[in-house]
This record gives structure tokens, C-alpha cells and sequence, in this order.
């Protein structure tokens, strides 16, 4: 298959940056996207020129390092995948496809299509975990958890923290990111003596950090790669309220 | 060079309990004033880091990633093991500790696999108390399956996503002693050396990888936990940027490189595509639970699996290992699959693959367990191949994907260099030739929760520390040595790129130093290795700057860094004249086709000592003894 693509280049921080046209050719339907990329970049160094710059590791649509916004999507085209999990099959030939950075003011670009997402560390660093010490922890079936709460915080806690979500919200907010870990832990007995703390914490440090509010557009959880429900943000809003009321 | 494991004396029950009471402590009010390099923020890395930081040391963790969270720990998939006998189905500590030094192929070290054995049931108290939503029962109780190599249920897990939800678990840890500065987090820092002084590690040196900045710290004692080396192979399970250029650069500083040659080949992977293919993706062990692996009797048979009836297809592990079947252990059912494809009963357009079929369990179970267990292991084979699993059975093949050599540690995992502690897949210690599934996560927290942390105090506490600045001469010679080799590596200017290179390593490691090894293709790759090392010093091409984010520069540094290793593998490979586990020389096998260990010459670690690159290393022996577990030939049948 052969594809026109429009990328975002970006040389630093500063750098105002610009689309720039490509064209690959010849490329497997099997192949992924960030392979895709691969075959751009090899070519580009063999000119002299700069690959372009993108977040990946595991490829295998976990680590939540990779995330662009192709063709105005995060993630692109698709339900529940991650940029490393789209095939070029899911493309028509010929087709002209856009790549660019996921675009929030709390994601600073660094290079190209590489942003800064500390910020979403930063918040769980608030309070997003159960303070429990090495070795201070009772026997693990002395904590019975019901299998519906665990499926819950389960589908909650495969959040893989890609920043999708925040893209693809016309507020850039982190709602459902913060949600899926309020959530996670709200939900399970070993989670509810600190949930007060957490939720004010976290919640404290998301807007200290720049990200906006909810207004219901449910954008984010139709990119989620994990498929996380915007339910999530309605319990992490109960937490807090019940959280401010004492 | 003395190797000197340090095991301490006494019943092999009782070795850890009497070392913890022998140890030096660090009094409370003195342990901010030593500082701890962690390097890794994976599995190990992040568990040693937030339980050190929360005793009171003073942690600095560095990570090329941005997050910890992006650790490839993340991508593990199973389950973890624990003996906590929730099943009643006979499990014991004993019984872990007997199926971890027979599924390595008695190439381990029984008192650190005692000691593992003896500490994950507290691995599963500390992840449950962080909040790891582990699968339970209707009554709220924890959920175990079944892993190769064992007859008994004792593996946690959380969907198809263990590794995910532990590695969240340890960094939700240390995020904690991140926000009470107890632990001071670098992200996107790539560590280029260890720094040396008086023979101690006392720092290292890092490049920051968003402004190319080489930077130096010091510390009182610095810890690897850096992963494996399987992207040596190129196509492997590993995440892209996973490397060895930590352990291998601790190496050629003097630290011991124990067993290069034990690397395992996972049976149950995604069969390969084509050239542009950039990875090799694994489908989890846990599907052997209820997936039927066959091909068809006859030899080239090209017919779907669909038309190829019940009594024309060969479950070749069902029929050759009645009592283990299916859930023989990886090295087993690799090289198995590999026979089977060998001899031409292969499927697939590549014939390169067999079957790997849930119909007789979806039929049984109802989609909807299947679907809860393995759901996300299905979507993502269907992502790939744009197959259904629920239709037809999956196509699998074995691919590298872990590597159980590693830097040598002593039983205080310290390495040959004072001061070098090394954990997790980065050392060598616990699974011998081939490592049981559901273990790796379980090594990584042992390492990181409950032995550093003692056996750290223990080192400092009984340790004389000169004052050290990074002014100093040692930290600005290994500066000027890294900024050295990125102006060499950036000044080349050849024609071919990185990822060339790679790939063409990668291939010579796959048919000569790959599933099955014999003395001519070793000897081959030995000849190969170093031709194409020469050739990438005079013909790499680099662009961009080296002040700068510049993947290109960051991928060049650690494809030399393979380029050495690989032949170091090759080299152990062929001097480690039988086969065991992972390691199967061709030349060593029984009659039934199985690994025939020599016990009488080659039961002892390989620890390798670098003497110059190109340079024939120097062989180290540490002898092993069994004690406890008598060595016998394996058997699953």
C-alpha cells in the first residue's frame, strides 16, 4: 500500500512547528502504524535527514508510550487500541494521513510528536495509591473482596496511562485518568480509609496542573484504549463530594 | 578474579532467617546520609526504590522512560507464582523450590531459589495490601491457575495484565517516596557508566535524553535493575528500547557476566509477518491452560484448520508428555514446535507455525469463561493477524523472550564490583537454564521488596566510604570517556543505519545462536559477529546532533553495546558443551530428543570476565551443588 502523509514537525520545545509531507510506498497491510513510521525513518536517515520523533516501547498496546492523534483521533481509527496496535489495513491506498502530537497545553511538545506527560505522574505522586509499607500488610486472603468489585476496579486499574483521553477532550481534561485510579481504589476495601485524602489530593494537583474540567462529551472514553467507562468520572465526582462534605 | 557466593551456612530452611539476624543494621537516624543509585524503574527497580526510600535512604531512580509505569514489567502477562497452597492442592514452599531448580535444569543456585520460594507468599500480601485487583472466586477469595512445568494451581493473576497491575502497584510505591522525597525520580535519564572509585561504585554517569546532557552522580552504592538482554536477537518479545547497556558497561568495568548463553524462547508467540516487522508479540503461557496445541499428521497438509478432521491432527505435546501435556515447561514446548516444523508439519503461509486451539474449551467452558480469562489475549491476536480466535485456533510460534544469564551475583545480590548490586532480570541468579512461568514477576519484587532492602543495610552498614564529589577525578574521566564514544559515534557518517545493523545481528543470532546450537554455526556467528561490529564502528550513519533528542544516537549506542554481548553469548554458548533448559546444543540430546546435561563437567555458573572487546574472556567458575534437590534427568512424561 502506499499513503501521503502530513506529520507534524516540531524541533523543540520553543520551535513553533509545522506539518511536513511525506510519501511511503510499498507498505504491508499487515504492518503497524508505528512500523509504518519505522519505514519513514530508515529512509530519512539514509537522505541525511531527521527521523521523526515518537514515543514507543512495548508495542504490544500496554506501556502507554505511544499516542498520536491520526486524522484528527487519538489513537486514530479504532476502538480500544493503542497507536502501536493500529494496522495500515484499517487505511485506504492512497489515503493521506495526518500524524500529529497530543495537543494540551498540559503536554508540553518536547520533539516532533513527543510530548511531556509528567504531569499525569505527578497526580497519582498527589495520592493515587494505598499507603501501605513493605512487609506491613496482613495475610492476603484475610482481605475479602467481592468479585464484582474486583472486576470493577479491575476494568478500572487497565488505565494505561497514554494521555488519550486528555487529547481527545475539547476541555484537555484528565477527568477519566483521574477517575480510573479514584475509582481503582475507592472500589476495594484495602482503598476506603484513605479515599477522602486521595480524591481531594489528586484532584488538587489536576487542576494545579493545568487540565480542564468534564463537561460530558464522552470524547475520551471513545478513545480510551483500555475502553474506560466514563461511569468512573461519576464515582471519582461522588468521592469528592462526599470527600468535601467532611 | 575470586567468586565468592557468599551463601550462608546452615539448613537450606534456615540460610535467610540466620543471614537476616547476622546482618549489620543502619541506625534509623543514619540511613539519610547514605544515598542509593537505582538505575531501572521496572519491576525491581521500582520496588527496591520505594522500599529503600521508605526505610529512610536517600534514593536517586533514573529511567530512560518518562514514566516508571512504561517499564516493560508492564507487558507481563500471566500471573505470578506463590506457594500459599490456596488450592489445597499440595503446594509448599519445598515443593516451589523443587520445581524452580528442576525447571531450570539444576543450572541454578538452590539457596537462592530457596529464599525466593520462601518470600512470595509475602510478594502477594504486599500487592494485595497496594490494591492489585487480583482475579478472585465468587466468595472474594484470591483465584490461582495453572503454569508450565508444575502440577499445582499457585499463580495469581489479574486478567491477561499481571505484570501491568504489579508494575502500577510498585509504582504507586514509589510515587509515594517520590511525593515524601524520600526518592528522587530522573526521567528520561539513559545510564552510559558505572563510576569506579578505590574499586566501589560510587555513581554513574547519564545522559539526559531531552537535552543530550552528560551528567554525572554520586552515591554510596548503586543498583542495576535494568532487564535482559534479549534484544540482542533483534526480533524478541522485548519492548523496542529494552538493552543491556547498563549490565554490559558494568561488565567491561570489571563485574562478571555469569551464563550469556541461558536465554529462554517462549513457545507461545505470534509466528512472524514479514521484513518490516518490528517486534514479536507473546501470548500469554496461561492460554496452555486451556488451549490444545497440534498439527496436522501429514506433512505439508496446506488444508484449513477448520477441514482437517479430530483424528488427522497430532496433539503432539498430549501424546508425547501424557502427565504434564500441554503445560510442559517453555523450553519443552519450544524446541518441540520447532521439531515439528522441522520435519515439514507445519501451518500457516510460512509453515512456521502450529496450532494453538480453544474449540474443545470454549465448547466445554462456554465462551464466556474463555473470554473472561483470555479476553484481551484474543482481541490483541486478532488486532495482529486480523483472525478470530474464537473462530479458528491461534497460530503460534517460539520467539526470545527472556534472558535467565545475567550479571553474576553474589547471595546478597551484589556483583563482582563492591558496591554493584544487581536485580531482576538483569542478574542471573534464580532460574538457572530455563525459567518456569509466573516467575519473573516473582523475582523481580523478591529482589526489590525483601532482599535489597536488608542486605543493603548490611553492605553500608559494614562498608568504609571515602567522601566523593562528582568533581572529582573518577566521575570526570567517565564523563569525558562518554562524551568520547557519542563524538565517535555521531563523527562516522557512514551509509548504513542503526536499525540495519540491528536486524543484521539479529539474524545471525537467530540461526546460529538461537532454539537449537551446534558447534558450526557457533563457530559461524563468531566469525560473523565481529565483522559486522568493525563494519558498524567505520559505516553506522547517525543524523541529528548529540545535544538534542536524538533516538537515533540512543539506538547506536546500545546496538554496540549488542554487538558485544553477542559474541560474548556465542562464545559461552559454545563452550558449554551440553544442553540444558534454553540452552540446547544439538550434539547433546537423548534418545526420546531431550536435553542431556552433563553434570559431571559443566555444573557451575559461567561467569565471564572482560578482558578487552575482541579479547577471549576469562572463565570464572562458581560450582554448584545440590543439596536438596538431586539432580536427574528432567522428566514431563
Amino acid at each position: 500500500m502506499d499513503f501521503k502523509l502530513k506529520i507534524w514537525r516540531q524541533k523543540n520545545r520553543d520551535d513553533r512547528g509545522r506539518f511536513v509531507e511525506y510519501e511511503v510506498k510499498n507498505i504491508s497491510p499487515d504492518a503497524s502504524f508505528l512500523e509504518m513510521l519505522d519505514i519513514l525513518n530508515v529512509e530519512l536517515v539514509k537522505k541525511g535527514k531527521e527521523p521523526v520523533a515518537f514515543d514507543h516501547d512495548c508495542r504490544e498496546g500496554i506501556c502507554g508510550s505511544c499516542g498520536l492523534v491520526i486524522n484528527g483521533r487519538s489513537h486514530g481509527p479504532g476502538r480500544g487500541i493503542a497507536t502501536c496496535e493500529l494496522r495500515m489495513r484499517g487505511f485506504k491506498d492512497g489515503e493521506t494521513i495526518v500524524a500529529e502530537p497530543w495537543r494540551a497545553k498540559s503536554f508540553p511538545i518536547l520533539k516532533d510528536l513527543i510530548v511531556d506527560r509528567t504531569a499525569l505522574d505527578r497526580i497519582i505522586a498527589a495520592g493515587g495509591y494505598i499507603s501501605s509499607k513493605t512487609g506491613a500488610v496482613p495475610e492476603a486472603n484475610s482481605i475479602q473482596v467481592p468479585k464484582p468489585a474486583a472486576e470493577e476496579a479491575m476494568d478500572a486499574a487497565s488505565c494505561i496511562g497514554c494521555g488519550a483521553c486528555v487529547a481527545a477532550c475539547p476541555n484537555s481534561s484528565a477527568m477519566l485518568f483521574v477517575a480510573a485510579k479514584v475509582s481503582h481504589l475507592a472500589l476495594l476495601p484495602q482503598g476506603k480509609i484513605e479515599r477522602k485524602e486521595r480524591v481531594l489530593k489528586m484532584v488538587e494537583q489536576m487542576d494545579k496542573e493545568g487540565f480542564g474540567n468534564c463537561s460530558n462529551n464522552y470524547a475520551c472514553e471513545a478513545e480510551c484504549p483500555k475502553k474506560i467507562s466514563v461511569t468512573h468520572i461519576a464515582r471519582l465526582n461522588r468521592e469528592f463530594l462526599l470527600a468535601e462534605i467532611g | 578474579m575470586k567468586l565468592d557466593s557468599k551463601i550462608p551456612a546452615g539448613p537450606i530452611e534456615k540460610k535467610w532467617d540466620s543471614h537476616r539476624f547476622n546482618m549489620k543494621l543502619v541506625n534509623p537516624a543514619n540511613k539519610r546520609k547514605y544515598s542509593i543509585i537505582v538505575i531501572g524503574t521496572g519491576l525491581a527497580g521500582a520496588s527496591a526504590a520505594a522500599s529503600l526510600g521508605e526505610l529512610g535512604y536517600n534514593v536517586l531512580a533514573f529511567s530512560y522512560h518518562e514514566s516508571p509505569r512504561r517499564a516493560h514489567s508492564i507487558a507481563a502477562q500471566g500471573g505470578i507464582n506463590a506457594p500459599k497452597n490456596y488450592a489445597n492442592d499440595g503446594d509448599s514452599v519445598w515443593r516451589l523450590f523443587y520445581d524452580t531448580v528442576k525447571g531450570g535444569d539444576y543450572r541454578a543456585r538452590e539457596a537462592n531459589v530457596y529464599r525466593l520460594a520462601q518470600v512470595s507468599g509475602s510478594i502477594i500480601d504486599q500487592c494485595v495490601g497496594q490494591g492489585v485487583p487480583f482475579a478472585r472466586d465468587y466468595a472474594g477469595y484470591l483465584d490461582n491457575r495453572s503454569f508450565g512445568g508444575a502440577q499445582v494451581s499457585r499463580t495469581f493473576y489479574a486478567r491477561g495484565q499481571t505484570g501491568q497491575q504489579l508494575l502500577l502497584g510498585a509504582y504507586s510505591a514509589l510515587s509515594r517516596q517520590i511525593n515524601a522525597g524520600t526518592v528522587k525520580f530522573f526521567p528520561r535519564r539513559e545510564m552510559l557508566e558505572v563510576v569506579l572509585v578505590d574499586g566501589q561504585a560510587r555513581g554513574v554517569v547519564c545522559r539526559d535524553l531531552v537535552t543530550g546532557k552528560i551528567e554525572t552522580y554520586a552515591a554510596n552504592a548503586v543498583v542495576l535493575a535494568t532487564g535482559g538482554y534479549a534484544n540482542t536477537f533483534y526480533l524478541s518479545t522485548m519492548a523496542k528500547a529494552s538493552n543491556a547497556t547498563a549490565i554490559w558497561r558494568a561488565y567491561k568495568k570489571g563485574a562478571a557476566f555469569a551464563n550469556p548463553c541461558f536465554t529462554q524462547i517462549h513457545p507461545t508467540c505470534i509466528p512472524q509477518g514479514g521484513d518490516y516487522q518490528s517486534k514479536l508479540t507473546l501470548m500469554s503461557e496461561s492460554l496452555r491452560n486451556d488451549g490444545r496445541i497440534w498439527v496436522p499428521k501429514k506433512k505439508g497438509d496446506t488444508r484449513r484448520a477448520d477441514q482437517i478432521p479430530e483424528e488427522e491432527r497430532d496433539y503432539y505435546l498430549e501424546r508425547m508428555y501424557p502427565s504434564f501435556g500441554n503445560l510442559v515447561p517453555r523450553d519443552v514446548a519450544s524446541r518441540r514446535a520447532k521439531e515439528m516444523c522441522d520435519k515439514g508439519y507445519g501451518v500457516g503461509p510460512t509453515s512456521l507455525a502450529v496450532y494453538l486451539d480453544f474449540a474443545e474449551s470454549i465448547k466445554r467452558l462456554g465462551r464466556h469463561v474463555i473470554e473472561e480469562r483470555y479476553g484481551n489475549l484474543f482481541d490483541m491476536y486478532h488486532e495482529i493477524t486480523a483472525e478470530d480466535p474464537y473462530k479458528g485456533p491461534m497460530r503460534i510460534y517460539p520467539a526470545v523472550h527472556y534472558t535467565m544469564g545475567g550479571l553474576w551475583v553474589d547471595y546478597n545480590l551484589m556483583s563482582t564490583i563492591p558496591g554493584l548490586f544487581v536485580l531482576g532480570e538483569a542478574n542471573f541468579s534464580d532460574h538457572g537454564a530455563n525459567r518456569l512461568g509466573a516467575s519473573a514477576l516473582m523475582q523481580g519484587l523478591a529482589d526489590g521488596y525483601f532482599v535489597i532492602p536488608y542486605t543493603m543495610g548490611d553492605y553500608l552498614a559494614s562498608t568504609k566510604f571515602k567522601p566523593v564529589k562528582v568533581d572529582d577525578a573518577p566521575f570526570v574521566e567517565a564523563q569525558g570517556g562518554i562524551e568520547g564514544l557519542i563524538k565517535k559515534l555521531m563523527s562516522i557518517n557512514g551509509k548504513k543505519t542503526v536499525e540495519e545493523f540491528h536486524r543484521e545481528l539479529g539474524k545471525i543470532m537467530w540461526d546460529n545462536v538461537g532454539m537449537g546450537r551446534n558447534r558450526a554455526g557457533l563457530e559461524k556467528a563468531l566469525k560473523e559477529i565481529p565483522k559486522l561490529r568493525e563494519e558498524f564502528w567505520k559505516n553506522v550513519k547517525l543524523v541529528g546532533e548529540s545535544n538534542d533528542m536524538n533516538a537515533e544516537l540512543e539506538r547506536a549506542g546500545r546496538v554496540a553495546d549488542f554487538l558485544e554481548l553477542g559474541e560474548l553469548l556465542a562464545f559461552d554458548a559454545l563452550h558449554r558443551e551440553e544442553s540444558c533448559g534454553g540452552h540446547f546444543r544439538e550434539e547433546h540430546h537423548t534418545e526420546e530428543g531431550e536435553a542431556q546435561r552433563n553434570d559431571k563437567k559443566f555444573s557451575y555458573v559461567a561467569a565471564w570476565e572482560f578482558t578487552g572487546v575482541g579479547k577471549k574472556p576469562i572463565l570464572n567458575k562458581e560450582p554448584l551443588k545440590f543439596e536438596y534437590v538431586k539432580p536427574s534427568q528432567r522428566s514431563y512424561k
